[in-house]
């Protein structure tokens, strides 16, 4: 093992902020990252040893121990629920022979839950070995377990044929489905690698970024923060070396429309960077790729190697003297706060994925310090066709403060779950009637972060002045209990993502969760209510934007569905602690081997 | 040396003056008014992860601790809404916990238990969470106690060792985050260091052995005069 | 006017803040004139004869006797208060929350160092013993309870200003020293 570390450390010249490239290769070669690794990567670093364990213990792909040979880790989206999780989970634990969190006795197999791996519309889906199995069945989850079992490769049992586009090239042979259902601009595959870098060769960086301006596109990522300005800001910063950061981390439940940008048209993303390159003064970009979509890993590399070939990237790209542009592909290794700038940043550079205080903004100081732009997978490909085509044109798209398209992830109860591209000014009703979706309960918009919304609301338009969102809507049938199914899971999922950093954000959503259990379980009251209604705003104060609409889902349900905390409670009490003396002894009944107490002998 | 540039700001209302640079939370203090804090100290990196200094600055929440000065700013730090947002924040710190105070070797020389005595909290609003917790000891010099632990990270910014290594880290994330000590490096750790641990911990979570409850009830820093007054200004009333 | 009567308990605690009461010295004999005592220690009253105005409650809930007599003060009691460290937050018995209960039993009565004579290893298992909770409550997490007075115990001097102020309806001015957690 110690050779095969070395051989990792070498690799990376031992750069401490390669930590991340070091700890997943290691574990690519180990399987785990076992304390030998941790002492030798750390000696090797010149760190100690808990900062290279604090980065791995950050990250949930990592492991400490032996996690299985074959690691199973099955999404627990709200959706994959919707469609069945629960008897595919129990498939899964009885075909392994262990439970969820555990690994097999013989070691072979390792069950895992993991949050939304970017396959909503083509739910349940699991990660094994990094390789992607979609729609699970129980019967399917037999067949795989038995033949790995049998002593068959993971790549092996992908369904053939399954997967559309480039996943069924060879270099992905993935089962996944691209479901892009509605094109625009952005996607349409009509596009030519090189025509935007030959045009902006003859422009001014200054005038590549008033063409930017001009289109008044805002980050797609969900903050909505004016393109333009960023660049003009990161142009503008002190700094020799500069930055180009792309932000494919797509954690937001629901969200995977940058994993189908990346699987069709990474070169329209690698020419976007090497414009921003180009407009800010950069030198170097990074990709930074959510762990889950590892298995696009060739893919990408390879369009990279062949964009090199072409001149597209690397030194005097387009003839031009001086414009040299490179890009390296960092992935991550599971953390959803990663897709917030500063903590993307903070994890590019080796560390834990943990927002940074601002000022200064990465503008200003960002990746190792010098100024950077980060920007979301479809922003840049966006400022590909604005130069194209102009900033006036891209106007002409959308509304007038929400210019241009939005690609949307739609997911959950309809027909046609997929990505759209749509025009801002889309109606929620509009989605609803273009995907299928009948008679729909409520809807999510803009991930567990956004706002969940009734058919009162459905009239909303998407824009960033009314509905803002990165793109993901779910859609929630009436079957669906709202409360049980939908807002506890997603507030799992916020308990579950917290970097761990901020008070409120830490703290709030565990004690936000038990509110909503202990309503659940029919000992909330109305105080409980009001509670979480007074609490709320103090998330405001946390330094993220994950932290900062963490408890957005049950705020955002108190708000629009009310009705459906009100009939939950309690009417016959004003306080119930929530305290059950039954329940509470049991445990010491037990121990020494008393009758338990019941209804009929707990005489007060 | 050069003068730094003096600049001009408000704070609840008060012309202060800063140099350019500095922090509201310090420049607040060289005019005399305390804005609370904890993750805060003088001499470490500050990290604006406690939240309990959040003011507003043309109404939009930010750090004081990491926030510097800039000519003109107009900022809130004293008002009802701040203030019951720091409470919360301190009540959260006690129910995420297990804060014993009556056999804690801190106790009244606590910063967390300062802040809460200054904003009178007489029960935390949240629900106890009594997480199961380690009592670390295994140090020969310094213990360590997981449940008191407030997770401000000022022992990982205010301690490294000859090459500049950290310490203490932490580990995991989210609730489950908790500060790690060195294995390897934990082993030299030498008096000074230990001391210099406990001395940096707000809270008891890092104690040296065989030293605490060494000031008698009364004498503690916090026994007669409440954390802040200490950069207050002096007002009629008091 | 009739005299507002105070009932007194003290559960998981160990009367350290009964003898805090005690401790306002001589205002006792202004005490007794302005309060009558019922349910207490103090006055050994075993059950509510009558329903009383204030119930101090010393000590969090660690056993099902604890939670009876808590819930029986709030029937009884029209104002509850959670007198002291271990009523407001469980205090020291809270210490052993983290440790299962059945390993606190066994250290208790069959490994601890003091024990002796338990030759048979018995756990104490009779029906008419309280039964042990999982965890020690804070007093508030199973009632609703209306005032707290921190300390361990609560200075005397709290819980005179207190009373005072309850009885009277007064404003309570609460000087910083007297506002304590230990």
């Amino acid at each position: 093992m110690k050779a095969s570390v070395q051989k990792v450390l070498d690799r990376y010249k031992s750069d401490p902020t390669r930590l991340m490239d070091i700890l997943i290769d290691t574990q690519s070669e180990v399987g785990y990252v076992p304390d030998a690794a941790v002492a030798q990567i750390a000696r090797s670093l010149g760190i100690s040893r808990v900062d290279v364990e604090q980065t791995l213990s950050f990250y949930h792909f990592f492991n400490r121990k032996p996690a299985g040979e074959f690691q199973v880790y099955l999404n627990n989206s709200v959706v994959a629920e919707m469609y069945g999780r629960r008897k595919v989970t129990e498939a899964f634990e009885e075909a392994a022979g262990c439970r969820f969190g555990q690994v097999s006795d013989d070691g072979l197999i390792g069950l895992y839950d993991t949050s939304c791996i970017g396959m909503n519309d083509q739910e349940p889906a699991a990660l094994i070995n990094n390789v992607v199995f979609t729609r699970l069945t129980p019967f399917r989850v037999r067949e795989i377990i038995r033949d790995i079992k049998a002593g068959k490769k993971v790549e092996d049992l992908v369904v053939e044929g399954a997967g559309d586009g480039e996943n069924a090239g060879k270099l992905v042979r993935s089962m996944v489905q691209n479901n892009i259902r509605k094109i625009g601009p952005v996607l349409d595959p009509e596009y030519i690698p090189g025509e935007a870098l030959k045009k902006i060769t003859r422009l001014t960086p200054e005038q590549v970024i008033q063409e930017i301006k001009l289109s008044n596109i805002r980050g797609r990522g969900g903050a909505g923060f004016p393109t333009g300005l960023k660049w003009e800001f990161c142009r503008k910063a002190q700094g020799i070396q500069k930055y180009i950061l792309c932000n494919a981390d797509e954690g937001e439940p629901g969200t995977f429309k940058d994993r189908v940008i990346l699987t069709e048209l990474p070169r329209l993303l690698f020419e976007g960077m090497a414009v921003a390159g180009y407009a800010v003064g950069a030198t170097e970009g990074i990709l930074y790729v959510r762990y889950e979509y590892r298995y696009l890993q060739r893919h990408l590399e390879n369009v990279l190697a062949e964009t090199r070939k072409k001149k597209l990237l690397g030194k005097k790209i387009m003839g031009k003297e001086g414009f040299d542009f490179d890009i390296r592909i960092q992935f991550g290794a599971g953390a959803y706060i990663c897709g917030e700038e500063s903590a993307l940043i903070e994890s590019a550079e080796g560390k834990r994925g943990e927002p940074r205080d601002r000022p200064p903004f990465p503008v200003e100081s960002g990746y190792l310090g010098c100024p950077t732009v980060v920007n979301n997978v479809e922003t840049l490909c966006s400022a590909v066709k604005i130069i194209l085509n102009g900033g006036e044109w891209y106007k002409s798209f959308g509304t007038k403060d929400s210019t241009g398209t939005k690609v949307l992830s739609v997911s959950g109860d309809c027909k046609y779950p997929g990505i759209y591209e749509v025009e801002w000014g889309f109606s929620v009703n509009d989605i609803l009637d273009m995907t299928g979706a009948d008679e729909p309960q409520a809807v999510q918009v803009g991930g567990p972060s956004g706002t969940l919304i009734g058919p009162d609301e459905f009239d909303r338009i998407l824009c960033y002045s009314d509905l803002a969102t990165g793109g993901s809507l779910i859609i929630i049938g009436k079957q669906r209990d709202l409360l049980k199914d939908v807002v506890m899971n997603f507030t799992d999922f916020f308990v579950e993502e917290s970097c761990g950093s901020c008070v409120p954000c830490r703290s709030m959503t565990v004690l936000f969760r038990q509110k909503l259990q202990k309503i659940l379980d029919g000992h909330g009251v109305k105080q409980d209510i009001e509670d979480m209604i007074a609490w709320g705003p103090t998330m405001k104060i946390n330094r993220c934007g994950l932290g900062q609409t963490a408890v957005n889902p049950i705020l955002s349900s108190i708000k629009n569905f009310r009705h459906l905390y009100e009939d939950r409670i309690r009417k016959d009490r004003s306080f119930d602690g929530g305290f059950d003396l039954q329940a509470a002894v049991a445990e010491s009944c037990w121990a020494v081997h008393r009758k338990p107490l019941t209804e009929e002998n707990d005489h007060e | 040396m050069t003068m730094n540039k003096i600049i001009h700001f408000k704070l609840d209302g008060v012309d202060c003056q800063a140099e350019k640079g500095q922090y509201i939370l310090d420049a607040a203090a060289a005019n005399g008014i305390w804005i609370p804090s904890l993750c805060n100290m003088k001499g470490i990196k500050p990290h604006g992860s406690c939240r309990i200094c959040t003011v507003k600055v043309n109404g939009r929440p930010m750090t004081a601790c990491t926030t510097p000065v800039v000519e003109g700013m107009v900022v809130e730090s004293n008002t009802e809404e701040l203030n019951d947002q720091r409470k919360q924040i301190l009540e959260m710190l006690f129910v995420e916990g297990n804060h014993f105070c009556p056999a804690c070797e801190r106790s009244g020389n606590c910063e967390l238990q300062a802040l809460v005595y200054r904003f009178r909290v007489a029960v935390p609003r949240f629900a106890f969470q009594f997480p199961v917790r380690n009592l670390d000891a295994s140090n020969p010099r310094l213990i360590k106690d997981h449940n008191r632990c407030i997770l401000c990270k000022r022992c990982i910014r205010g301690i490294k060792d000859k090459e500049g290594r950290n310490l203490f880290a932490f580990r995991r994330r989210g609730h489950k985050v908790e500060i790690s000590l060195d294995p390897e490096l934990a082993g030299s750790l030498t008096d000074e260091q230990a001391q210099k641990a406990m001395d940096i911990c707000p809270v008891g979570a890092l104690i040296r052995k065989e030293k605490g409850f060494d000031v008698p009830i009364g004498k503690r820093t916090y026994d007669k005069k409440p954390i802040g007054s200490e950069v207050e200004q002096p007002t009629v009333n008091e | 006017m009739r005299k507002p009567v105070i009932a007194t308990a003290s559960l998981a605690g160990c009367f350290g803040c009964h003898m805090s009461i005690l401790d306002i010295d001589e205002k006792i004999l202004d005490l007794i004139e302005l309060v009558d005592f019922h349910k207490s220690p103090i006055t050994d009253i075993k059950k509510f004869g009558r329903k009383c105005d204030i119930g101090l409650i010393e000590g969090g809930c660690c056993n099902s006797e604890n939670v009876h007599v808590l819930r029986d003060f709030r029937k009884n009691c029209k104002i509850l208060v959670s007198v002291g460290e271990c009523a407001v937050m469980g205090g020291l018995p809270a210490l052993r929350n983290g440790i299962p209960v059945a390993e606190c039993l066994e250290e208790a009565y069959l490994n601890g160092p003091t024990v002796h004579e338990n030759t048979e290893r018995i756990l104490p298992n009779d029906d008419e013993l309280p039964m042990i909770l999982d965890k020690v409550y804070p007093c508030h997490e199973i009632v609703k309870i209306d005032y707290f007075l921190p300390g361990c115990p609560p200075r005397a001097e709290l819980i005179w200003e207190a009373l005072i102020g309850l009885i009277q309806g007064k404003e309570i001015k609460i000087p910083y020293e007297a506002f304590k957690y230990d």
